[in-house]
C-alpha cells in the first residue's frame, strides 16, 4: 500500500447526506474483473449526459465538470457517505480519479475499511466544520491533510483535529499491508483452532485444519 | 458482567488482543459470489497468496449471470462472462466448492448459505456484499466486508476489528393483517433514519420476533445494512434450530446434540446492557412503501410524502429525491401508475414470500400496463415453489418465471427498467438508478408489489387480502 503523510488539494463539496456507493460507481460501470479502468465511471450517472443509456458528453451541471473542481483531489460530503452496496470500486474509483481524501460526517462501514485499505483517507469532521471547509475552499484554495498531526486546515485557517485509530494512522503512514500483519500471528491462529475444534467440532469441515 | 449474545459470539472467536484493544478474530466462513470474489480470489493469486483453508470457502454466481430460462454464460452485461468464467477458473484452482449457474443447489449467496447449513448459529461468517447481515437471522455474527478484507480472511481466515457498540431492538405485539417483516424494517428505517443503525451490531428481540419464521427474519435482518448496522443478530431459539436441523453442511448426527446444547447458549443474559434500545410497538405499523431514494424515505402506504419547508439539508436531499421519482412534496402515493414489478432478491425471494404473492395473484391478472417478473432467490425455492403450483399462479397472472440470481435487484445482468419507469419491487435498495439508470423503484413488501402488479398503481394490498 502507498504511504500517506500529508496531502494538499482542492476540496470539492458535494455536501448531500446518504451518497451510496451505487452513485459513486453504477454497478454497470464495473466492467472488467479488474480494480483498475474505473475511473471513466466514477459518478457517472450525474457527471455525463446521456441519450437512452448512451453517454453524449459530459453534464455541465455536475460539480466535477466544473472549474476549479476538475483538478481537484479532496471530496466533502455529508452523512453516511459510502452507504450501501460493499462494492470496493467505489474506492477504486474515487483513488484512481485522482482523491486523497474524503471529508465527511460519517461513512458507511464497509467503505471505511475499504477506504482505508487502499490508501484513500476517510476523514470524519462535524457538519460545521466542514461547512466551513467548503467555504473556504470555494475561493480556489485548497485544503490541507496532515495524517501525521491529525489535523486538516481550510484556506490558511486554523487546523482542525480529527480522530483516527492509531493502526491505521500507523499503517497508512507506513504503508503495511494488512495480510502482512494478519500473518504474524499464525501460530496464535493455530492455538486457537486446535482447542476450538474440541469445543466446536462440526465448525471444522476437513481433517487438517 | 451478564453478558449479551454478540459479547459471546465476539470472545468465542477471539483469536487474540491486540496492543490497541482491537481483536483478531477467528472467521468461520466466507462466502463469495462472482463479482466480488473473482476479483479478490484473482488479486491473491496475483500476490502469491493462498487460500488457507479451501474447505470453509464458498463461492456462488449470482449477480451477473443472466436469469433468463436456458441460460448459460452469456449474459447481457458487456465483460459478464468473463466474471464467470473467472470465478470458475480460480475457484477450480484453489479448491472453494463453487455454486455454479445451473448447479442444482444455485442460488443468491445469502440464501443458499442458509440453506445448505454453511452458516449456523455461533459462526463468524463474513462475505464480500454487505446483505451478509441477513445470516444472522441464524444467531451468527455475520457482516459484509470488501474485498480487500475478503482476501485476508481468504489468506489468514482472521479479520482484524475494534468491537462495534450494540443495540438492542425490541419489537413488541402481533402484526396487523398485511403486515410482514419487510414493513418492520421499512418502519424502522424510515422512524430512525438510514443513519439509526449507529454502526452498532443490532439484536432484534420481543414477542413478535419470537413469532417470526426463519424466512421472516432473514428478511429483517436482511436490512440492516439499510440501517447503517454493522450486523444483526438474532438469538438462536427452537425456530432456528428445526431451521438448521439436517441440512448438508449441518452437524452429522455425533455432534448434533452437542451443537444444539451450545447453540441454547448463545442468549443474552439478563441485566446485560446496550449502548442503545430501541422499542416498537408493531400494532401501530401498517404496510408501508418507500417514496424516495432512500430506503428512509418510507412511508405507511396510506400516508402522504412529506412536506418540506425548510432549506436544511436534509429538505433538500428529500426535495432531489422527489424530483427524480417525479413526485411533490405532500403528494398521496396511493393511485400513482406504476410500470413495472419486481419480485425476488435476498430480502424476499423465499418460498413463503412467492407464497404470500401467489396468494394475491392467484385467480387475478397484471395490468397491461405493467411489466412483472418474479425470480425465486434460489433453485431450492423455485424447486419447492413449483411443486406448490405456485409458477402457475405467477405465470398465469402475467408473470415472468425466471431462474434464481439477482437479477433486477440492481441490474448487473445488464438487465434493467428505463428511464422515468415506476418499478415496485421486493428488493431492498432504492437508490438512484439501481434498477436501471433513471429508472424509479419503490420498495415494498412481496404482497404490496403483487397488488399494485394486479392494480397496475401503487395500492394498498389490506384490499387484496
Ligand atoms: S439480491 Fe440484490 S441485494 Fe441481494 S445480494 Fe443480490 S444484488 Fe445484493
Amino acid at each position: 500500500m502507498n504511504k500517506f503523510t500529508s496531502h494538499s488539494g482542492i476540496a470539492t463539496p458535494m455536501l448531500g447526506d446518504n451518497i451510496d456507493t451505487d452513485q459513486i460507481i453504477p454497478s454497470r460501470e464495473m466492467k472488467r474483473v479488474s480494480k483498475v479502468g474505473l475511473a471513466d465511471g466514477l459518478f457517472s450517472g450525474q457527471r455525463y449526459l446521456y441519450e437512452g443509456n448512451q453517454k453524449i458528453g459530459a453534464n455541465p451541471d455536475f460539480i466535477l465538470n466544473q472549474a476549479p473542481y476538475e483538478n481537484t483531489s479532496i471530496l466533502l460530503s455529508g452523512k453516511n457517505f459510502g452507504c450501501g452496496s460493499s462494492r470496493e470500486h467505489a474506492v477504486w474509483a474515487l483513488a484512481e480519479y485522482g482523491f486523497k481524501a474524503i471529508i465527511a460526517q460519517s461513512y458507511g462501514e464497509i467503505f471505511f475499511n475499504n477506504a482505508l485499505r487502499n490508501g484513500l483517507l476517510p476523514i470524519v469532521l462535524g457538519e460545521a466544520e466542514i461547512a466551513q471547509l467548503a467555504a473556504s475552499s470555494s475561493d480556489l484554495t485548497t485544503v490541507t491533510i496532515n495524517l501525521r498531526e491529525l489535523t486538516v486546515s481550510g484556506n490558511g485557517g486554523s487546523p482542525i483535529s480529527f480522530q483516527l485509530e492509531t493502526y491505521y494512522q500507523e499503517m497508512l503512514l507506513n504503508g503495511w499491508d494488512f495480510i502482512d500483519l494478519a500473518l504474524q500471528f499464525t501460530d496464535q491462529l493455530d492455538d486457537f483452532a486446535k482447542q476450538d475444534r474440541k469445543k466446536r467440532p462440526w465448525a471444522y469441515l476437513s481433517a487438517t485444519d | 458482567m451478564p453478558k449479551t449474545l454478540f459479547d459471546k459470539l465476539w470472545s468465542n472467536h477471539e483469536v487474540t488482543q491486540l496492543a490497541d484493544g482491537s481483536s483478531l478474530l477467528y472467521i468461520d466462513r466466507v462466502f463469495m459470489h462472482e463479482r466480488t470474489g473473482s476479483i479478490a480470489l484473482t488479486s491473491l493469486a496475483e500476490n502469491g497468496r493462498q487460500v488457507r483453508n479451501p474447505a470453509h470457502v464458498f463461492c456462488a454466481m449470482d449477480h451477473i449471470i443472466d436469469t433468463f430460462p436456458g441460460r448459460g454464460d452469456q449474459t447481457l452485461m458487456p465483460g459478464g462472462t468473463e466474471f464467470i468464467t473467472t470465478t470458475r477458473a480460480t475457484t477450480r484452482q484453489a479448491g472453494i466448492r463453487l455454486f455454479d449457474v445451473n448447479d442444482p443447489d444455485q442460488g443468491i449467496s445469502h440464501l443458499i448459505s442458509a440453506e445448505q447449513g454453511i452458516t449456523l448459529p455461533g459462526f463468524t461468517v463474513v462475505c464480500p456484499d454487505s446483505h451478509t447481515c441477513t445470516l444472522g437471522a441464524l444467531g451468527a455474527f455475520a457482516w459484509g466486508i470488501g474485498s480487500s478484507d475478503c482476501e485476508q480472511v481468504l489468506a489468514t481466515e482472521t479479520l482484524r476489528s475494534q468491537k462495534p457498540k450494540q443495540m438492542r431492538v425490541r419489537f413488541d405485539g402481533e402484526l396487523n393483517p398485511g403486515v410482514t417483516a419487510k414493513d418492520l424494517i421499512l418502519f424502522l428505517i424510515s422512524q430512525y433514519g438510514a443513519n439509526g443503525g449507529n454502526r452498532m451490531v443490532i439484536e432484534f428481540c420481543g414477542t413478535t420476533i419470537d413469532q417470526l419464521s426463519m424466512e421472516a427474519r432473514f428478511t429483517l435482518c436482511n436490512m440492516a445494512t439499510e440501517f447503517s448496522a454493522f450486523t444483526a443478530l438474532i438469538a438462536p431459539d427452537n425456530t432456528t434450530i428445526d431451521y438448521v436441523r439436517g441440512r448438508t453442511f449441518a452437524p452429522a448426527d455425533n455432534h448434533l446434540e452437542a451443537s444444539i446444547t451450545s447453540w441454547r447458549s448463545l442468549h443474552t443474559e439478563q441485566d446485560a446492557t446496550f449502548e442503545q434500545e430501541i422499542v416498537v410497538d408493531v400494532t401501530t405499523i401498517v404496510p408501508m412503501v418507500s417514496w424516495g431514494t432512500s430506503p428512509e424515505h418510507s412511508v405507511r402506504v396510506d400516508a402522504p410524502m412529506p412536506q418540506l419547508d425548510s432549506d436544511s439539508q436534509e429538505a433538500q436531499d428529500k426535495l432531489k429525491a422527489m424530483r427524480y421519482m417525479g413526485f411533490e412534496p405532500g403528494q398521496v402515493l396511493l393511485g400513482t401508475a406504476i410500470q413495472g414489478a419486481f419480485i425476488g432478491s435476498c430480502t424476499n425471494g423465499r418460498l413463503s414470500d412467492l407464497q404470500a404473492a401467489a396468494n394475491v395473484l392467484k385467480g387475478r391478472h397484471v395490468d397491461p400496463g405493467v411489466t412483472a417478473i418474479c425470480t425465486p432467490g434460489s433453485q431450492q425455492v423455485k424447486r419447492r415453489a413449483e411443486a406448490l403450483g405456485l409458477d402457475k399462479v405467477f405465470i398465469a397472472a402475467g408473470f415472468e418465471w425466471r431462474e434464481p440470481g439477482c437479477s433486477l435487484c440492481f441490474y448487473a445482468g445488464g438487465e434493467g427498467f428505463s428511464a422515468g419507469q415506476r418499478v415496485m419491487s421486493t428488493t431492498n435498495r432504492n437508490f438512484e438508478g439501481r434498477q436501471g439508470r433513471g429508472a424509479r423503484t419503490h420498495i415494498a413488501s412481496p404482497i404490496m408489489v403483487a397488488a399494485a402488479a394486479i392494480a397496475g398503481k401503487i395500492t394498498d394490498c389490506r384490499e387484496f387480502l
